[in-house]
């Protein structure tokens, strides 16, 4: 009789309980995922597929989901990757591999056979032209990704380094990097 | 806990600031740095013309200018060779007569050594004027407006160092009407005297220029700020007032001399007792600044017709045999100006662009002085504090909260910046920072503190300059995305109509390859 | 009212579950890395803790005593701790993704966290009222906020120090917190009984 109470009461609540956490999975249902919309903010947006997913946005929803590692994304580097870990809240993880300084594509004009196979590449939309036309590169659009590099069929296309300007010129950390080379001691003698 | 005085304070109503009942002179903190002024008493000496000028084509904050001139082309002093680009800008003049040697870029004085675009002009030697702009000597007479454009086609800026184009600061806002203009004649750094020799030798120049803007803003005030280690500068502006019969409006104020009283803020602070607030200007207390050089520049051009083609610089420090203030024509070689002083050979010598604290060391040496150059100082290698001390860990002293002038927390701060926590340094308020240097200046562990202030200031921008691409590549990619599937789904329904109808697929296809590439480039040009 | 004082001071402060009794040792090192976290830590702990207390307390008074199955205690308690705990979660997800993502793994440890099961028991034990049941969860839980709190903000600190090879990690913040609890011992001569 005891054990049947017991059976009884503990069995009448755990359905209880039950019951309750089904209404509250329904109610507290949540669609989409942010997550994947967080993580898709701090990626550089290259659309480069380094990560060996086709663009930011698909690396972004394998992270959240946890298929993928933290330590894909090679042009985000350590920020983007300490960024990520920080969201999902797994520890950091060291990328692999180095980022290449900033590039930016540039199509040597008199040698494109106005093909379109470079347009059709670039996954953010930043090179004109038209068939049978020269194509060029909008300089201020481009991410560097180099995807249009490989589809050329006559390798017009080059990746140069982004040019350093004044303008965007920083103050590096102190005793980090080397300062900028002084002048003081090689030039001497002047005027 | 930043702050927590002013917190404090305001449990009090009325904005009362503790921090000011605790240091009566106005603005909290400060430092007494060595004087070093050992030019006070050398007349300003006019430099002969250079072999050649370099004249950078962005010597303000804003938009680089667009020149007006090509090469080969022969230029009159005061001829306007390059234009304004953009509202924040200030067009530059040609310094002298000459010829257009090139426009190429140049070394200029910036701390990454780094080059811009510059002209380079030959003097001929005639240093004939352009005369195209009349004089308003009845200024009193003319519009604001018209005032105001001549200020801003005359190219100047703030001449104490921070070069923001002065006819901005002159605008007439009905919502914040200017009750008092400040004449800034603090010159608190070590070693400059060059805003000191301007109000003595052209302290008429000062006055009259005070009183354009005044009349420029309407405003029924003007303040003449001097420190009170320059008693000859006070007793000369106060004569000068009396010359011109402005008693009754211009008054000078003797101010105790501690660094950085010069920062706009502080100054504003230490002169009317209230504070600017965080992210706001002066004009929305009903203030404005302007150092006195501008101020003598204002006169030149608006009085004279003389746009702003040369300013008094300081040669200084330790490396230079004989100091001196030197009026040049912007764009002079620095070798040029440092070889009048008797320095010649620049070898263990660093430059320092502006004054010890809050001046730049310049990596190149072949530079041009701009319009901000309010002195040079040559220092031995050796003497180079910066260069010298070793950074030790931070002892928790504190001397660096004591004398931040805005009530930062400089070690915390300078934690965060160190380790990369930009977010953390901002909600420490690393963007109110002023770059004084008070802090490093009395770490005794020799922490760059500033330093790192400003790495991490370039950090948060060089960040956000980031992201916005980022953004931009994502909305962009989005688009494309869109483009593709929107094509593909037209692709499709046309096919199913060409079977239906039994027409060739294959002639459908050539058409939609080519179709695909034309739309792509489209949009290319679309969005550039 | 002084006797709800001296149970809030008591369960805060002098008898504080981590550094005192060592309860919920895992929550307090697993999630002290960073404050954020540890402030919804805390809050999550604080939100459980108090319902369980009082939840566990009526389960006692009108389920297993009028029974006599008492022998069932744990059961029945650990059974109402893990709904409270996946109900939390589901609130959680739904209003706070990123305080979701963030406490990963601890908020179902929540379930296990032995503070939360030990502060139903020490109830039980002590033959608490109602009222001071939940004064106690809820003071046991402001206890563990305060210390898991104190913890990521030092250990926050530490992270950029330069500590020693050695000591880096782990072992730094063992011996941080172990410094954390001999401080503490100083409150127990606080309260005279």
């Amino acid at each position: 009789m005891n054990i049947l109470m017991a059976v009884l009461l503990l069995g009448g609540l755990a359905l209880a309980a039950g019951i309750v956490l089904a209404v509250a999975s329904r109610v507290f249902h949540v669609e989409g995922d942010p997550m994947m919309e967080r993580i898709d903010a701090v990626l550089p947006q290259t659309q480069c597929g380094q990560c060996g997913y086709p663009g930011c946005k698909p690396y972004a929803t394998a992270v959240a989901s946890g298929e993928a590692d933290v330590n894909k994304c090679v042009p985000g580097g350590e920020r983007a990757m300490l960024a990520i870990a920080d969201l999902m809240g797994v520890p950091p993880k060291e990328v692999e591999e180095e980022a290449a300084p900033p590039m930016l594509a540039y199509i040597r004009e008199d040698e494109c056979i106005g093909c379109t196979l470079c347009i059709k590449a670039c996954p953010v939309d930043a090179i004109i032209g038209a068939p049978k036309q020269y194509h060029t590169v909008v300089e201020s659009h481009c991410t560097g990704c180099t995807l249009c590099v490989e589809p050329c069929p006559v390798d017009c296309i080059d990746m140069l380094s982004k040019p350093e300007v004044l303008e965007e010129w920083t103050w590096s950390a102190p005793g980090k990097a080397s300062l900028v080379k002084l002048e003081g001691d090689s030039d001497a003698r002047v005027a | 806990m930043p702050g927590l005085l002013e917190r404090l304070g305001g449990l009090f109503g009325g904005g009362v600031d503790l921090r000011s009942l605790i240091s009566p002179g106005g603005f909290p903190g400060g430092v007494h740095p060595a004087q070093m002024k050992i030019t006070a008493a050398s007349p300003i000496v006019q430099s002969p013309l250079p072999p050649q000028l370099i004249l950078p084509l962005k010597q303000h904050i804003g938009q680089i200018c667009i020149p007006i001139v090509e090469v080969g082309d022969h230029v009159l002093r005061g001829q306007k060779v390059a234009r304004s680009q953009g509202y924040v800008s200030a067009p530059v003049h040609a310094p002298t007569s000459g010829t257009v040697l090139a426009i190429e870029e140049h070394a200029v004085p910036h701390p990454s050594g780094m080059g811009r675009q510059c002209m380079i002009i030959e003097p001929d030697g005639l240093d004939e004027a352009d005369q195209s702009m009349p004089s308003l000597c009845d200024y009193l007479d003319e519009d604001p407006a018209i005032i105001r454009e001549r200020i801003r086609l005359s190219g100047i800026v703030g001449l104490g160092g921070a070069v923001f184009p002065t006819f901005i600061k002159m605008l007439r806002d009905q919502r914040h009407p200017i009750e008092t203009v400040i004449l800034n004649g603090v010159e608190c750094e070590p070693f400059l005297t060059c805003d000191h020799r301007v109000m003595l030798e052209h302290g008429d120049s000062v006055v009259r220029g005070l009183n354009v803007i005044m009349h420029a803003v309407a405003a029924k005030g003007g303040i003449i700020a001097i420190e009170d280690n320059k008693p000859d500068a006070v007793d000369a502006m106060r004569e000068a007032i009396a010359r011109a019969g402005f008693e009754a409006n211009i008054e000078v104020r003797v101010l105790p001399t501690r660094y950085p009283q010069g920062g706009e803020k502080q100054l504003i602070q230490a002169v009317t007792g209230r504070q600017v607030p965080a992210g706001k200007l002066p004009l929305h207390i009903g203030v404005i600044c302007q150092n006195v050089g501008t101020a003598k520049a204002i006169h030149d051009a608006v009085c004279m017709g003389k746009p702003l083609t040369e300013r008094v610089v300081t040669i200084s420090g330790d490396a230079v045999p004989h100091p001196a203030n030197i009026c040049a024509r912007i764009g002079t070689p620095m070798p040029f100006l440092l070889a009048q002083c008797g320095l010649r050979d620049l070898s263990g010598v660093r430059l320092i662009h502006g004054g010890p604290m809050m001046g730049e060391r310049l990596p190149r040496m072949n530079v041009p002085m701009v319009k901000s150059t309010n002195g040079i100082l040559a220092m031995r290698a050796e003497s180079l504090y910066s260069e010298n001390a070793q950074e030790e860990p931070c002892i928790r002293c504190g001397h660096c909260v004591e004398v931040c002038p805005v009530g930062l927390v400089p070690n915390e701060l300078a934690w965060h910046c160190r380790n990369d926590q930009f977010d953390r340094g901002q909600e420490y308020d690393l963007f109110d920072c002023i770059e004084c240097g008070c802090c490093s200046y009395v770490c005794p562990s020799h922490i760059p503190l500033v330093h790192y202030f400003r790495y991490a200031k370039g950090q948060v921008a060089h960040i956000e300059k980031e992201r916005a691409f980022a953004e931009l590549s994502k909305a962009r990619s989005e688009a494309r995305d869109n483009r593709l599937a929107r094509e593909q789904a037209e692709r499709a329904a046309r096919r199913s109509k060409v079977r239906k109808s039994g027409a060739a697929e294959a002639a459908a296809d050539a058409s939609d390859d080519t179709e695909a590439g034309t739309s792509g480039a489209e949009s290319g040009e679309k969005a550039s | 009212m002084s006797e709800f004082a001296l149970i809030m001071l008591s369960a805060v402060l002098v008898n504080n579950f981590v550094l005192t009794k060592f309860l919920g040792i895992c929550p307090f090192l697993g999630v002290s890395g960073k404050l954020e976290t540890a402030i919804g830590m805390s809050l999550a702990v604080l939100f459980v803790m108090t319902l369980a207390s009082t939840a566990s307390w009526l389960v006692q008074e009108f389920i297993l005593i009028p029974f006599d199955l008492m022998y069932l205690q744990t059961i029945f308690f650990i059974l109402i701790i893990a709904v409270l705990v996946q109900f939390i979660e589901m609130l959680i997800h739904k209003s706070s993704p990123v305080l979701y993502q963030a406490l990963g793994i601890f908020l179902p440890l929540i379930t296990t966290n032995c503070a939360v099961l030990g502060v139903a028991l020490l109830n039980v034990q002590q033959e608490q009222t109602f009222m001071t049941s939940a004064l106690y969860g809820f003071g046991s839980a402001l206890g563990f906020a305060l210390v898991l709190l104190l913890f990521a903000g030092l250990r926050e600190r530490i992270d950029k120090a330069p500590v020693p090879e050695a000591f880096k990690g782990s072992a730094v913040s063992l011996i941080t917190a172990g410094l954390m609890s001999l401080a503490f011992m100083g409150f127990s001569g606080l309260v005279k009984v």
